[in-house]
């Protein structure tokens, strides 16, 4: 795990945050949204400045799915397994990006060029199957417009 | 500023772009139907075409039509003429649809949807002639495609915030909530229980009280809150601040997930302008009742919709229900009582004020008033968000509005109300969108969402993915859960792969029962459905996987890969790490 970030700037950052209700999480969202992931020092300037035990940050920081504790890959690619993406074919899918991403499941290639996620809704599943990369939905997917998305990013 | 002041400022520019002379284009951009298709594209392409062009142009995204299949859906209203409706857009494309219209008033056949307006254009039919939108009965959505989902104003211009006008200047709160209660309005969010009634459970204290508007939405095949908030978020928050009038509450919180952008932006966004226009804040409309609604956001829990575990996730904390008693009505957010209501419950409330409770009640069905927002998904011809009157038969629905099975293929099976909800079979068709009428078939209408499945798929397949959806987002705090939602997965995988044995049914009935027993919440209490109804329907699916035949071979053919959760410690699964630092109790001087 880097420690790039100095307490100052994640202090900085937190205490900037958007909204008026501070939280635990909410700071721990700000940090993830700034930086991309919470950084170990994160942990203990959040505990400081919630003014709780690094415990009840460490609690809420590995509960949520969405936090990651080492930098992300260059894309974030994400596949959705909800039951309309399933049916729709989702299963192929991440066939398809385990093969070409060389991975078991969801996790980072080694080359830290991409993050697999495995998503349980997008959201959008009238366009089922659904991908998305950085965050922009891609839908309607099949195997095929797949595979070429993959190749253009790998 | 006085709400009269307000609506006539409103009714000016509402008048300057529908009867003026600049074109008024609007492209409905909701995350369901648009953005994944590239609408926000499309948007810039209009705005560089009409630069390039030297033409004046009025560009407003709008929400959803409900048409999610004919995505993405523009209209141009010329002036003087009515509006006419193209589907299929894409960036490529919208240039040629909308040039020869706007330039000398030709319309463009291809990809026409229709027209909409009090005179019908000669060769082209009528928008509301389409099954999508003819069989509608919008009122959560009246706006939704037709304002700007950030301009307060068009909203004002089309009645809004006339309801809480109505509320703060001529009922007392008792009046509001007796309104809503006669009403018959009944929670949108999955237990169906009566809006007026909780309100009037509040706990008649002083001191701060919260109104808290849940659109977690995880539920994969419902996407109707997150709809409401991209299309028309003021009608939530209008909602929400008679709901706040009501029970004399001072706070509101709108949760959302983390990653929405869409709703998060645009509820903020209209949020804004409530405060700047008086709507929020202190002394709302000069009334002498304050409000302050701020939005909340959660991590990637599915739980954190429940009503506890939202509470818990508000206050910053991982989302895991709590017990009850004491009731969120008594003891809610930081121990200040709470109500909760679901997106889509609050989105009535205004129209109800306004229209009073009668015209509320004569809608839908004796037991269910009003509409249902149905989101069709899965093997469907049209998918889409579809707001239907109360009383409704699914058949319909399916029939009517999403135009059917495509590829000739057959009905086998309807998923209903979110991975918990349960399965129906093809015999369901008959069953009408009734709260009470689809718990006797023996599913819950909840948020909505139905996901149609045809007769590739076999019932184990689609039991598979809901159970490891289930066990995925169990939040871990009950063991009945936690380990009964991965024992279930189990089985099921072993039933699918073939190795099942008839016992396994009884040994999953029984981790069932201990499950709904032993949870706190409607997870784990409602984790074994999935498998009880699609056993009730297709236990003959099951048996044959048993046997290692498959009945549509979808069991083998789609080999989904489960991510692994193993909460309370789910990041070490995740990473497959151990954090080696130290980890101290008290507060972290190291």
């Amino acid at each position: 795990m880097s420690e790039d970030y100095k307490d100052e700037y994640i202090l900085d950052i937190i205490e900037n945050q958007h909204y008026t209700t501070r939280t635990i999480l909410s700071s721990l969202l700000t940090v993830q949204d700034d930086i991309g992931y919470l950084p170990k020092n994160s942990i203990n300037v959040v505990a400081e400045f919630m003014d709780v035990s690094i415990n009840d940050v460490w609690g809420v920081a590995s509960f949520y799915l969405n936090f990651r504790f080492d930098p992300p890959g260059k894309f974030n690619l994400e596949i959705c397994w909800g039951p309309s993406c399933h049916i729709g074919g989702a299963s192929e899918l991440q066939q398809t990006a385990l093969k070409k991403l060389k991975l078991e499941n969801q996790g980072d290639t080694d080359d830290g060029k991409f993050t697999l996620k495995f998503n349980t809704c997008l959201g959008a599943c009238p366009q089922a199957p659904l991908i998305s990369i950085d965050h922009k939905l891609y839908g309607k997917m099949n195997s095929k417009k797949f595979s070429k998305i993959m190749d253009e990013l790998i | 500023m006085s709400y009269e002041s307000l609506k006539n400022d409103s009714d000016k520019r509402w008048q300057e772009l529908t009867k003026g002379n600049v074109p008024w284009i609007r492209v409905s951009d909701a995350m369901c139907c648009g953005s994944s298709l590239g609408s926000d594209e499309i948007i810039e392409v209009l705005k560089t075409y009409s630069k390039a062009n030297n033409l004046s142009i009025n560009i407003d995204t709008v929400g959803c039509h409900g048409l999610c299949y004919a995505g993405t859906i523009i209209d141009v209203l010329l002036p003087g003429n009515p509006r006419v409706f193209w589907g299929y857009i894409t960036p490529d494309n919208v240039v040629k649809t909308v040039d020869s219209y706007i330039t000398n008033n030709k319309i463009v056949k291809q990809n026409l949807l229709g027209s909409l307006g009090e005179e019908s254009i000669k060769g082209v039919s009528n928008f509301t002639d389409l099954p999508g939108v003819k069989y509608q009965s919008r009122i959560a959505l009246k706006n939704s495609g037709n304002i700007a989902f950030n301009d307060i104003y068009q909203y004002i211009a089309n009645d809004g915030f006339s309801g809480l006008n109505k509320a703060l200047n001529s009922m007392s709160s008792g009046d509001v909530i007796n309104e809503v209660k006669n009403s018959g309005l009944r929670g949108r969010g999955g237990a169906a229980f009566p809006t007026g009634v909780k309100w009037s459970f509040m706990a008649n204290s002083n001191g701060k009280k919260y109104i808290l508007c849940n659109c977690e939405e995880g539920d994969p095949g419902a996407f109707n809150d997150k709809g409401i908030l991209e299309s028309d978020p003021f009608t939530l928050i209008e909602g929400m601040i008679i709901a706040g009038y009501a029970t004399n509450s001072t706070n509101g919180y709108v949760f959302i997930r983390h990653g929405h952008e869409g709703p998060i932006v645009r509820t903020e966004q209209a949020i804004k302008q409530a405060y700047e226009n008086g709507l929020l804040g202190e002394n709302i409309l000069g009334s002498g009742f304050s409000f302050d609604i701020e939005v909340s956001l959660t991590g990637d829990s599915y739980v954190a919709g429940e009503e506890t575990a939202l509470m818990e996730s508000i206050e910053g904390k991982s989302s895991r229900p709590r017990s009850r008693p004491p009731f969120p009505a008594a003891y809610g957010v930081w121990g200040h009582p709470s109500t909760i209501n679901n997106v889509k419950s609050l989105s009535y409330v205004a129209e109800i004020i306004r229209n009073g409770s009668e015209w509320f009640k004569s809608t839908g069905t004796e037991s269910s008033s009003g509409t249902a927002i149905v989101c069709l998904s899965g093997d469907i011809a049209n998918p889409g968000m579809y707001e239907v009157e109360m009383g409704l038969s699914i058949g319909d629905v399916i029939e009517k509005l999403g135009g059917g099975i495509p590829g000739g293929r057959k009905l086998k099976m309807l998923q209903t109300g979110g991975p918990l909800g349960g399965v129906l079979g093809s015999d369901s068709l008959k069953v009408k969108i009734d709260f009470d009428e689809m718990a006797k078939a023996g599913a819950i209408l909840g948020s909505g969402g139905i996901i149609v499945v045809d007769d590739r798929t076999c019932a184990v397949d689609l039991t598979k993915s809901l159970v490891a959806f289930c066990q995925y987002e169990s939040c871990g705090k009950c063991f009945p859960c936690r380990l009964g939602m991965t024992h279930l997965l189990e089985i099921v995988e072993k039933i699918s792969r073939g190795e099942g044995k008839i016992e396994d049914l009884a040994l999953m009935n029984k981790i069932g029962k201990n499950m709904q027993a032993g949870s706190l919440c409607g997870h784990g209490q409602l984790g074994y459905n999935p498998i009880s109804s699609a056993l009730k329907h297709f236990q003959k699916d099951f048996e044959e996987c048993m046997n290692g035949n498959c009945p549509t071979g979808s069991c083998e053919k789609r080999n989904i890969v489960f991510p692994i959760n193993t909460r309370p410690n789910a990041w070490q699964a995740k990473t497959g790490q151990v954090y080696q630092g130290k980890i101290k109790t008290g507060t972290g001087d190291e």
